[in-house]
């Protein structure tokens, strides 16, 4: 794989640790902030740490949300890391009142755990076999989704009750662990995101 | 269910890793990236880098060393050693830290707490405790250890987290180094004190001593000399952890 995958450069997250781990990938990364090649770039990744209306606030000041709602519509491959995965969603009790992209038909919540955030490594199981893989994944969050949205590929994980550690659908993918840091169970994930099939676009 | 984190500690010295007792008669420990590597293929959870000598020419070298580290490291990393600003961080998280952890900074201008969690959220935004017995609790020291404050240690953990810390590393400096064991009394004290994760550091010197400071309420174990004179392997602990009923990663 000598492709390039592109990330969008949100200013905020743990950006240098996402394009290691494209480069492990054997791809190249490239940042971005430009609405056409948010649009029409065959990979894309939406990293993301820190608070969702922060989060929303930066695509909309790069003017991106379209652009992300176009791609996601046409299915070109895109994967969403952590808080890029809850910015998929309609709305989270983070940001009262700030509206989410609703790709996901779920609203995000804070844990109801005696220690917020939830750091470290939790186990990740599918619910359906078609996707994703059981193993360890590296999390970092507060807020989560506590319910699968139908529709998608589930995979869920424990902390005090069970969430969603990942979904699928088509070529969409959404974490909410960093499979960037996961070791050798991130990269599989990668990979596997990777090798899915972009649509016909122009050249970017 | 969230597994216990097993951490090594590399405390680096312009790009060498080394080990002393409370930063004293350092020891030459080999490269920071072969280090975090053999760590991260023993199963090491996530590794810290800890600069010693954070002046003003050394930071060049902590950038590139973090940077290095980050390449070829796919576990998450966590650097430290005088943080003071905003810039800073910012700094070190685009060379390749997943968080950054703040101490003598912190105590000197909490206000850069709250900073950092507003810029770039609590989960990245780890507080290291340098604390020491003192009576029948225990206080805060800052500069490496070097500077006694009046700050009782559970009520500055209440504070930090108050204001934005997601994470605090919480280190016996009287046991640092001194392969005596956690301090198990102020480990139990500051976990009940707050509600984030507290990795705990300071007098590790054998796997038993990590399945009581977890027993304790650590949700990670931290340990540097433990690993560096390869007198265990994380493997070795882990599977140790394991039998003694601890959740890990295998």
């Amino acid at each position: 794989m000598s492709q390039s995958i592109h990330i969008v450069d949100t200013g905020i997250a743990n950006l240098a640790s996402v394009q290691a781990a494209v480069n492990r990938l054997g791809s190249k990364p490239a940042l971005t902030r430009d609405a056409q090649v948010v649009e029409q770039c065959p990979y894309l990744i939406l990293p993301g740490v820190g608070a969702f209306g922060v989060g929303l606030q930066s695509l909309r000041a790069y003017k991106l949300i379209d652009a992300l709602l176009a791609r996601i519509e046409r299915d070109q491959p895109t994967l969403a890391i952590c808080l890029g995965m809850q910015i998929l969603c309609r709305a989270s009790e983070e940001s009262p009142g700030v509206s989410g992209l609703g790709v996901i038909e779920a609203s995000v919540t804070r844990f109801q755990s005696p220690r917020i955030p939830q750091i470290g490594w939790n186990n990740v199981s599918p619910t359906q076999p078609e996707f994703f893989e059981s193993g360890h994944a590296y999390f970092a969050n507060s807020y989560r989704l506590a319910a699968a949205p139908s529709g998608w590929n589930c995979a869920i994980a424990d902390y005090d009750g069970p969430f969603v550690a990942a979904l699928q659908r088509g070529n969409i993918v959404a974490c909410q662990f960093h499979p960037e840091i996961s070791g050798a169970f991130g990269m599989s994930l990668l990979k596997k995101w990777a090798t899915l099939k972009p649509q016909e676009v122009l050249p970017c | 269910m969230l597994t216990k984190r097993i951490i090594p500690c590399l405390d680096v010295k312009n790009d060498r890793v080394v080990k002393g007792v409370q930063f004293n008669n350092l020891r030459d420990c080999g490269s920071p990236v072969d280090r975090a590597l053999l760590y991260e293929q023993q199963g090491a959870d996530e590794i810290v880098i800890l600069d010693v000598a954070a002046t003003v020419e050394a930071r060049r070298a902590r950038r590139d060393t973090v940077s290095n580290v980050r390449a070829a490291l796919s576990i998450p990393l966590t650097v430290g050693g005088g943080v003071a600003s905003v810039a800073d961080v910012r700094e070190l998280l685009n060379a390749g830290a997943d968080k950054v952890s703040i101490n003598t900074a912190a105590v000197t201008r909490p206000d850069l707490i709250d900073e950092l969690a507003q810029n770039f959220g609590s989960q990245c935004t780890v507080v290291a405790i340098d604390a020491i017995k003192a009576g029948a609790s225990w206080v805060v020291t800052s500069h490496s250890g070097t500077t006694r404050t009046e700050i009782d240690a559970i009520a500055w953990a209440q504070t930090v987290v108050d204001r934005g810390a997601g994470e605090i590393l919480l280190t016996s400096w009287d046991r640092d180094g001194s392969k005596a064991g956690y301090d198990l009394e102020m480990l139990e004290a500051i976990t009940r004190a707050v509600n984030v994760p507290v990795i705990a550091s300071g007098g590790a010197a054998t796997p038993d001593d990590m399945v009581q400071a977890l027993a304790a309420g650590a949700d990670a174990v931290l340990a540097a000399s433990m690993f560096h004179d390869n007198v265990y392997t994380v493997a070795a602990v882990k599977s140790e952890l394991r039998t003694s009923g601890c959740e890990v990663r295998l």
